[in-house]
């Protein structure tokens, strides 16, 4: 790579400096300073633009958090007429909402095409992360404060220490102390007091994190001449046993990890298939093109998305009925024009959906090109729940739990609480009774096939915050989804929960030890030995409708 | 009546074949493109049927070649292995196309490669790949190997400082050779066996909370870790969508890919992914008036200023220009004589190095890796010095290092050096 | 219950014209193909012939599965696992014939386990260089896991759609596994390259005609034997077992047995139409055993006309020919088609093409 000097530039930068200072007269020389090494960043390299930011922190203005921050985050742009150096709102938004670098006020906005954004890279985000940490401290958000520490806590040097214990004597979080005595506890550990170490090695082993673990066992090291690192032998029985209860700690966080990692891979399995569940269970339609239909839901939820690009943060929550709604639709189409015509032979209609999962395929490939599209995020999804050191949750994977049981309920509620849950009931278990007691079949039929294929659509929502959205998402999941429909037994929702959960917490236990691909192998395998001891699922359907389905 | 009604339907059969047969006029030189339209493929071969389309529009634009018009002749087969060596055959015996562009996975060249030795035709095959393999009757315009794995390696050992390495790839052969070939180089390097985890994923993966809760752990063992990721196509999104939930970004623990270029990229939210790295011989972000040209002309034929170009339509570009060149120079489009033609045919890359065939079928590229940006284009942080001639066989496998691909002198693709044997396609 | 048509009630007719066909074919392909020159437009190409070979594979894959689901009420949407395995095991022997053509030149081991720097032979190779070896694994690996398989399911009385999803779990979960190159089977590529069988070159014309008449003529053995089946009593037995299970079974017919024999019958057909196939075709991997293409299979029997066993041939060859037809004429439309087909058959043609044949020469 060609690195941009920018030796021969000062004079320019010297004059634009001037310029700026002449321009805005109430200019402090402080804020002129700042100014001048701000424009610098404009043009130069990456290895350059670490050593400005460098020099930014040390002019001690009190924007440097604010402008610093916002390079990290791809914020800081210049404008091109004038070259003046602005913060922006967001990143790539159009036009660009500008905020002052000195006074930090809104300055009005600017199109995007008339802004360059000041670009970084992976080391000069590492650099900027450390430098942004030491002047984080002081921020009134008490998590961003616990982000500062814990990076400042991974370079300790002695001015970072003294920041530190400044904070502490200061900081009212306890988390946030917490994190403090942790990081000057390892730094403590570099120091030559035996009885102080000791007091550190205790006050880490109360600490889940794997730093710390990595951190304590380095004392247990012997150097190359064969002494130990840590002279002094009860610390190193004080950090042994240390070492020896984080291990502990942390397996046993991991565990709750793995069976939390199994209910919500369960859950999207539960998910995949409570429409399959109604669609296939109730009805008996094996409906090939279920997948089809959660892929109609999640290119719903991409449709949403590009119709409302300011909003992405609800366009998930109007995704919901707006998928719903397509699938549902596109159900009660399918009923209506292909179905209808053959219940009763459950085998054909598993030939005629199958057609209609191609042509399904095939005209999102027509409107939407084979290529996958690109389904955004939201802020509020993304992430993961600390819980301690050792824990952490992903909010996506949570919520989909979440989400999933809230479907459940739903049509568990629907079933049992409505007019039309009534009536499907009377349907699935006496049709010709139904009929004579007043019933409209035809329009439970109708309906209950678009509320598998809306809650198929739903489904699609949640994958398309999982997966790729592409025309072979449904295809990928059908199989998954018939398995737990037939696990659980056919007609039985509960089942359905219960059957997609063991499954899904069943292959997530296994997998750590036997791998991904045998996991699954040994749960289709398991699923195979299950059905000979039980031929019709967990929750076998009772009566006489039982022998004809 | 039963008789007439299976006559109708012969005859209507019948028609079909004839049609099909009868089609093309013999004016024109005919060129089969193999790539899938649909199936689990299709996402990225028809972008690759795009690409030679449009060069041969433009070429039939500028005449032709050897005076006559071009015709491109399509088929799918439908991400379907064995479908690729029936359409191959088809192509070559029933239409006699003079050259063929396509396949994309491994298992479809392998697929075809006795097809095309058999009627000895001549295909270009635009994908990275992971070597191992030089017929007489391929052109290899991807990277081997050595034209990307191996530096962006050496990147990251050198540049970044990785200590510890996490090798996760697909279940599937082209995984399996690099990180063989990965493995050996790291071990030759000085890094330790603890230091390393080798991990494979089924196709198509889309629960990745073990394994990135797995590479989280291994990579916090005190030492700077980076994956290697041969993750395909398909798990890649989910894949990248764990790491950012569970919080590892690129400056704790960089991925570099071999399989995610810019189209991939478009298919997803390219945002918790920024600083990510991947490796290609070829990004769009690469300001060269050859490679605007080529993003122009592409946003033109496809009517889509919105679509991104990546590296196997570079290759596929190169190896139409090769095909063009030798052609033009061996004044023939049988498949025998321009294959004799191409080894040292030259054409411009477009970033402004030359592609040259070599002896072994395969081609110089120079090798980038790049940084990925929030509008998913990537930003060149890496560049080798020149171009890297492409190596058939591995000097990193005990089962290859003592074998060597010469189409020129040796007339052979798989030469032991030691036994002095030729084995495999021109086994005598 | 589904009440359905009885396939003998139009005599035999079908049968006879399918079996002439087959003869037609046995003897028109070696002829357009070696005696009329290559440069004549009725000149057969080693492409139509590997084409035709392909379509009557798929036809005794179907017709294997007409035999249970037609006569039976089998649905099983597993059987490409079966067709795969025979395919596998012929692959293997013809793996071993390279010797050491392969690109490495190993005397014993196949290209896949040398760059996976395997040292010697995985034990379950041995005998695969015997071709008589071979020809028995071909019958016995899918026997032996439909007899296990089926032994287990019919005693355990799976019925049903829940013996249908059991089964595509089964060859599911033999994809992953062979998909996994650890197994020993080449994974995701598979076998392919093949040189050379008993000796003969797979490439030349002649073994080719060859591999096509054996296929011919294992078509018409299968047929026959199928039909030999339906029509004895013991068939008479799975039309009952089909019609009404429960009532067969009070009548004090051991409906189980009827149905493991049957199914391992069908599966051994499975096997033997893909040994058949991967010669011709020159590949095997895993992707034969995706599920989806077991639904397909099923498909084959619904369009051609289900419980006609010559239906299902039928069937196989029309969907597959229509399938090589559009991908290669209309490549970006074809799904759309095919799509159609399936359900328009579904809708009008209940009986599949045969039953339309059919009606119209009753009328």
């Amino acid at each position: 790579m060609r690195r941009f000097s920018m030796g021969g530039q000062w004079p320019l930068v010297l004059l634009l400096a001037v310029a700026s200072v002449t321009r805005i007269y109430a200019q402090s020389p402080k804020d002129a300073a700042f100014l001048s090494v701000l424009g610098e960043l404009r043009e130069a390299s990456y290895s350059d633009k670490a050593s400005i930011a460098e020099r930014l922190s040390q002019t001690g203005h009190s924007s440097v958090r604010v402008v610093l921050t916002a390079l990290l985050e791809d914020r800081l742009y210049y404008r091109n007429s004038d070259q003046k150096v602005f913060v922006v709102k967001t990143a790539d938004a159009d036009p660009l909402a500008l905020i002052d670098p000195l006074s930090l006020k809104a300055a009005g906005s600017a199109p995007a095409d008339g802004m360059t954004k000041i670009g970084t890279n992976n080391s000069l985000r590492h650099t900027l992360k450390m430098t942004v940490a030491h002047f984080s401290l002081g921020s009134a958000d008490a998590a961003v404060r616990l982000d500062a520490v814990h990076e400042m806590s991974l370079s300790l040097d002695e001015e970072t220490v003294a920041l530190l214990r400044k904070r502490l004597a200061v900081e009212t979080n306890s988390g946030v102390r917490k994190e403090i005595s942790i990081a000057l506890a390892l730094s403590t550990l570099d120091g030559s007091d035996s009885r102080a170490r000791l007091q550190a090695v205790a006050t880490l082993s109360d600490s889940v994190s794997q730093d710390v673990r990595n951190r304590l066992a380095l004392l247990l090291d012997k150097s190359p001449d064969g002494t130990f690192v840590e002279s002094d032998a009860k610390v190193r029985q004080a950090a042994a046993a240390a070492v020896e209860s984080i291990d502990r700690w942390r397996t046993f966080y991991s565990d709750i990890q793995t069976l939390f990692f199994g209910l919500s891979l369960g859950s999207v399995l539960v998910l995949i298939a409570i429409g399959l569940a109604i669609t296939f269970g109730v009805m008996g339609v094996i409906n090939m093109a279920h997948g089809e239909l959660m892929m109609l839901g999640a290119y719903t939820t991409y449709v949403v998305q590009t119709a409302m690009p300011e909003h992405i943060g609800i366009s998930i929550l109007v995704a919901i009925p707006a998928a719903f709604a397509v699938s549902g639709l596109m159900g009660v189409l399918m009923e209506r024009t292909i179905i209808r015509y053959l219940y009763g032979r459950p085998l054909e209609t598993l030939l005629a959906t199958f057609g209609v999962s191609l042509l399904l395929q095939q005209l999102v490939r027509s409107i939407f090109t084979a290529l996958n599209r690109s389904v955004i995020t939201p802020d509020w999804m993304s992430g993961e729940l600390k819980l301690n050191d050792a824990l952490s949750i992903t909010y996506n994977r949570l919520y989909i739990v979440i989400f999933t049981l809230i479907v459940f309920s739903a049509i568990v509620a629907v079933f049992k609480r409505t007019r039309l849950g009534l009536d499907i009931r009377a349907v699935s278990q006496n049709r010709a009774m139904a009929k004579a007691m007043g019933i409209r079949t035809e329009w439970v039929d109708a309906m209950t096939f678009g509320l598998g294929a809306g809650i198929a659509g739903v489904a699609g929502v949640a994958l398309s915050q999982l997966t790729n959205v592409g025309p072979d998402l449904g295809q990928s999941y059908i199989i998954d989804s018939f398995m737990v429909v037939v696990f659980g037994g056919v007609g039985n929702l509960w089942g359905s929960l219960i059957g997609g959960m063991s499954m899904g917490v069943t292959n997530k236990l296994l997998e750590p030890w036997i791998g991904a691909v045998l996991a699954k192998i040994f749960v289709l395998v398991a699923l195979i030995l299950f059905i000979q001891v039980r031929p019709r699922g967990l929750f076998p359907p009772r009566g006489r409708a039982a022998e004809d389905k | 009546m039963k008789r007439r009604a299976m006559f109708t339907t012969a005859s209507l059969l019948a028609a079909g074949v004839v049609f099909s047969g009868v089609a093309a006029a013999q004016a024109t030189i005919k060129i089969g493109v193999l790539h899938s339209l649909s199936g689990t493929m299709a996402i990225s071969e028809t972008t690759l049927k795009d690409t030679v389309l449009m060069m041969i529009d433009a070429q039939n634009k500028k005449g032709g070649v050897l005076g006559k018009k071009l015709e491109a002749v399509v088929v799918d087969p439908a991400s379907n292995w064995p479908l690729f060596a029936e359409k191959a055959s088809q192509l070559l015996e029933k239409d006699k196309v003079s050259v063929v562009f396509g396949c994309w996975t491994s298992v479809s060249r392998k697929s075809v490669l006795p097809v095309f030795e058999k009627d000895n035709g001549l295909l270009f095959y635009p994908v990275q790949y992971e070597g191992e393999e030089s017929s007489k009757n391929v052109i290899y315009t991807g990277a081997a190997p050595n034209q990307q794995a191996i530096p962006a390696v050496d990147y990251l050992m050198k540049e970044v400082g990785v200590k510890r390495w996490v090798l996760e790839g697909t279940d599937y052969v082209y995984p399996r050779t690099t990180n063989k070939i990965l493995e050996a180089y790291l071990l030759a390097k000085g890094v330790k066996p603890a230091d390393i985890s080798i991990n494979y994923t089924p196709f198509g993966n889309s629960d990745w909370q073990t394994r990135v809760a797995a590479i989280k752990k291994f990579g916090s063992a005190g030492k700077k870790t980076a994956v290697v990721s041969t993750i395909n196509g398909d798990a890649n999104v989910p894949f990248y969508k764990e790491l950012g939930n569970q919080k590892i970004s690129a400056e704790d623990i960089p991925v570099v890919a071999f399989s995610v270029g810019e189209e991939e990229l478009s298919g997803l939210d390219a945002k918790p992914l920024v600083g990510q790295l991947a490796a290609w011989n070829y990004f769009e972000s690469i300001n060269t008036p050859a490679n605007k040209a080529f993003i122009d002309q592409w946003h033109t034929f496809i009517k889509n200023p919105k679509r991104t170009t990546n590296d196997p339509m570079e290759a596929t570009y190169i190896g139409f220009n090769l095909w063009v060149k030798a052609v033009t120079k061996a004044g023939t489009t049988d498949p025998a004589k321009v294959i004799d033609t191409l080894p040292g045919i030259e054409t411009p890359n477009l970033t402004g190095g030359t592609a040259k065939v070599l002896p072994n079928h395969h081609i110089t590229k120079p090798v980038y890796i790049g940084e990925v940006k929030a509008d998913g284009q990537f930003n060149v942080v890496w560049k080798s010095a020149g171009e890297v001639a492409g190596d058939a066989w591995s000097d990193y496998l005990p089962g290859s290092k003592n074998i060597e691909a010469d189409w020129v002198t040796l007339k052979c693709g798989n030469y032991n050096t030691v036994t002095k044997v030729c084995s495999g396609q021109n086994f005598k | 219950m589904e009440t359905l048509w009885s396939p003998t009630k139009t005599g035999d007719r079908g049968g006879k014209w399918f079996l002439s066909v087959l003869a037609l074919i046995a003897v028109a392909a070696p002829i357009l193909n070696q005696a009329v020159p290559a440069s004549s437009p009725a000149h057969l190409s080693a492409y139509g012939i590997t084409l035709i070979g392909k379509y009557l594979c798929y036809g005794m894959l179907a017709l294997a599965v007409d035999l249970i689901w037609g006569y039976c009420g089998i649905l099983s949407l597993g059987h490409t696992a079966f067709f795969s395995l025979g395919g596998y095991a012929i692959g293997m022997y013809l793996m071993r014939q390279i010797g050491t053509r392969g690109v490495y030149g190993d005397p014993v081991l196949p290209d896949f386990m040398v760059f996976l720097n395997w040292k010697s032979l995985p034990w379950f190779w041995n005998g695969f260089n015997h071709f008589p070896f071979a020809l028995l694994m071909m019958v016995v690996a899918p026997g032996l896991l439909a007899l296990v398989f089926g032994w287990f399911a019919f005693r355990s009385r799976v019925t049903g759609v829940y013996f249908s999803i059991i089964t595509q779990a089964l060859t599911y979960a033999l994809m992953l596994a062979f998909f996994r190159n650890d197994m020993g089977f080449g994974g995701n590529n598979g076998f392919t390259d093949f040189k050379d069988i008993l000796g003969f070159d797979l490439h030349s014309d002649l073994t080719r005609v060859v591999l096509l008449i054996t296929t011919v003529a294992t078509l018409a053995a299968t047929y026959l034997a199928c039909r030999t089946i339906v029509e004895s009593r013991a068939g008479r037995v799975l039309h009952a077992i089909r019609d009404a299970e429960s009532r067969t079974r009070f009548l004090g017919y051991p409906v189980e047995s009827f149905k493991v024999y049957v199914f391992v019958f069908s599966a051994v057909i499975a096997g033997i139409a893909g040994a058949l196939y991967v010669p011709q075709i020159g590949i095997i991997n895993p992707g034969e055993f995706a599920p989806i293409n077991s639904i397909e299979v099923v498909i084959w029997v619904a369009v051609g006309g289900r419980g006609t066993l010559y239906g299902a041939i039928a069937g196989a060859v029309v969907v597959n020919y229509a399938k090589t037809y559009l991908t290669g004429a209309f490549p970006e439309v074809w799904l759309y088609a095919v799509g159609a087909l399936f359900v328009l058959v579904t809708l009008f043609l209940p009986r599949g093409i045969i039953g339309l044949v059919q009606t119209r020469t009753k009328r």
